[in-house]
């Protein structure tokens, strides 16, 4: 699953912009993946800053 | 502030404040609402405005206008450059101003303004929408009204609430970086384009005067190329290349909605406006000048279906169609030229430059550049005729 790291995060939104189930809540300065995501990374892939990343699976 | 309004406005960019504006002019309650707490701050933008369409609203004023533009340079792959000239190509705007001034206007016609608050959701009743349920500093609260305006920029999700579509697809987003500098080599009065896939694939890189020796640098790529490369590193590499060592005075992302227009922006009790409706010019993403007039003929559709007492989506649809007349019909046509504009390789523009730089750059007109561009698309030049004329 994706998470934004609210570090390298601008709030510009366009993550929003794509989000399908439209589960990011965007606020002045702090952003949060409701439940809902369906983990088609649209977020990830468009982000201008690379701060969408994706979650390391550990077995 | 109170707990009930005629019209809410979400958002205060151009989109909203001038909504704001025209509604209140006509003697509906009107609050604005946006979630920053600055009017005008962030500026996620490159500020450029076409003269005639700045000039149907305001008179340039030296408060807020940084540079006067009379030229392009339009530079493809090879460097081999296109210069056009025109004294009346448009202006480079001081947004952090400029915004507010709007917003003082609103104010002034009598729209209430709450910054710092953010809208959570919309409370709907018999599938027409009655007002927002915001909070301000930790306190929710409710908010009825006869109409909601979403003006609530790219990431808007007041449509998407209202039952609206407004999520984009990868290919109708331009993903963008740009950062304010300080350098020497700005030319004051030019504005630069650069193209190429190595620059910015399906978009492209601007440098916009702030004044002398300042300048917007920045560059916006097709969503759908984003995924192998993000705009933070076209742009560092961009800079790196052509302003090595000139000092950062900002750094800002954003996006540009660059999509064929919405078929549906209104609904019972519900209109949205600018960047959240998708009307900025899918082919430069510019948006100021398209936003005020959506905010003009929104905040009087509005204030008209209010004073009426008819705020169904039949009675807003006015609203679509003025919008479509206006500028909503050059906006398709703009997207169908997108697609093939974002479609040119590297050697089209080098080649399209060239049948272009032995002109003097006075008599180049951007109506010639595209006509060129589209030879191959013939169906595709009366769309530009129409646009450029």
């Amino acid at each position: 699953m994706v998470y934004i790291n609210n570090d390298l995060c601008d709030f510009c939104g366009v993550c929003v912009s794509v989000c399908l189930p439209n589960v990011i809540e965007l606020k002045e300065s702090s952003i949060t993946i409701l439940d809902g995501c369906n983990d088609c990374k649209l977020c990830l892939y468009v982000c201008p800053y690379e701060a969408v990343k994706e979650n390391e699976i550990r077995v | 502030m109170k707990y009930e309004y005629d019209v809410i406005i979400v958002g205060g960019g151009p989109a909203g404040t001038m909504t704001a504006l025209y509604a209140a002019s006509k003697g509906v309650n009107v609050l604005l609402i946006d979630k920053k707490r600055d009017i005008g701050y962030p500026v996620r933008c490159a500020e450029g405005v076409g003269e005639a369409g700045l000039k149907e609203f305001f008179n340039p004023d030296p408060r807020w206008v940084l540079s006067e533009i009379d030229s392009f340079r339009l530079i493809p792959p090879d460097l081999n450059e296109v210069i056009i000239k025109n004294k009346e190509f448009g202006y480079i705007l001081n947004r952090r101003i400029f915004d507010y001034m709007i917003a003082e206007k609103a104010a002034e016609k009598g729209a209430e303004i709450l910054t710092g608050t953010y809208v959570n959701s919309l409370i709907t009743e018999n599938g027409s929408v009655k007002g927002v349920r915001a909070e301000f500093f930790g306190k929710r609260f409710s908010i009825q009204s006869k109409i909601v305006i979403g003006a609530d920029g790219v990431e808007s999700r007041v449509g998407r609430w209202g039952g609206l579509k407004t999520n984009l697809p990868l290919r109708d987003i331009e993903t963008c970086a740009q950062i304010t500098i300080v350098s020497r080599k700005i030319d004051e009065h030019c504005c630069d384009l650069y193209f190429g896939k190595e620059i910015a694939p399906g978009g492209y890189a601007w440098v916009f005067p702030r004044g002398k020796n300042c300048a917007n640098v920045g560059l916006g790529i097709s969503g759908q190329y984003a995924r192998q490369k993000s705009p933070l590193s076209y742009l560092n590499k961009f800079v790196e290349k052509n302003f090595p060592d000139s000092s950062v005075l900002t750094r800002i992302a954003g996006g540009v909605p660059c999509a064929r227009p919405m078929k549906k922006i209104v609904a019972d009790g519900l209109m949205l406006v600018g960047d959240a409706a998708h009307q900025a010019n899918p082919i430069t993403g510019g948006g100021i000048v398209n936003a005020m007039k959506a905010g003009r003929i929104a905040g009087n559709v509005a204030a008209d279906a209010i004073i009426e007492g008819d705020i169904s989506r039949r009675r807003l649809k006015e609203y679509e169609i003025k919008w479509n007349d206006a500028v909503g019909d050059l906006n398709r046509r703009s997207y169908n030229i997108k697609k093939v504009i974002h479609g040119l390789t590297d050697k089209s523009f080098n080649k399209l430059a060239e049948v272009f730089s032995e002109i003097p750059p006075d008599r180049i007109t951007l109506r010639e550049i595209f006509i060129k561009a589209l030879q191959n698309h013939p169906a595709l030049i009366i769309d530009a005729m129409k646009i450029f004329k």
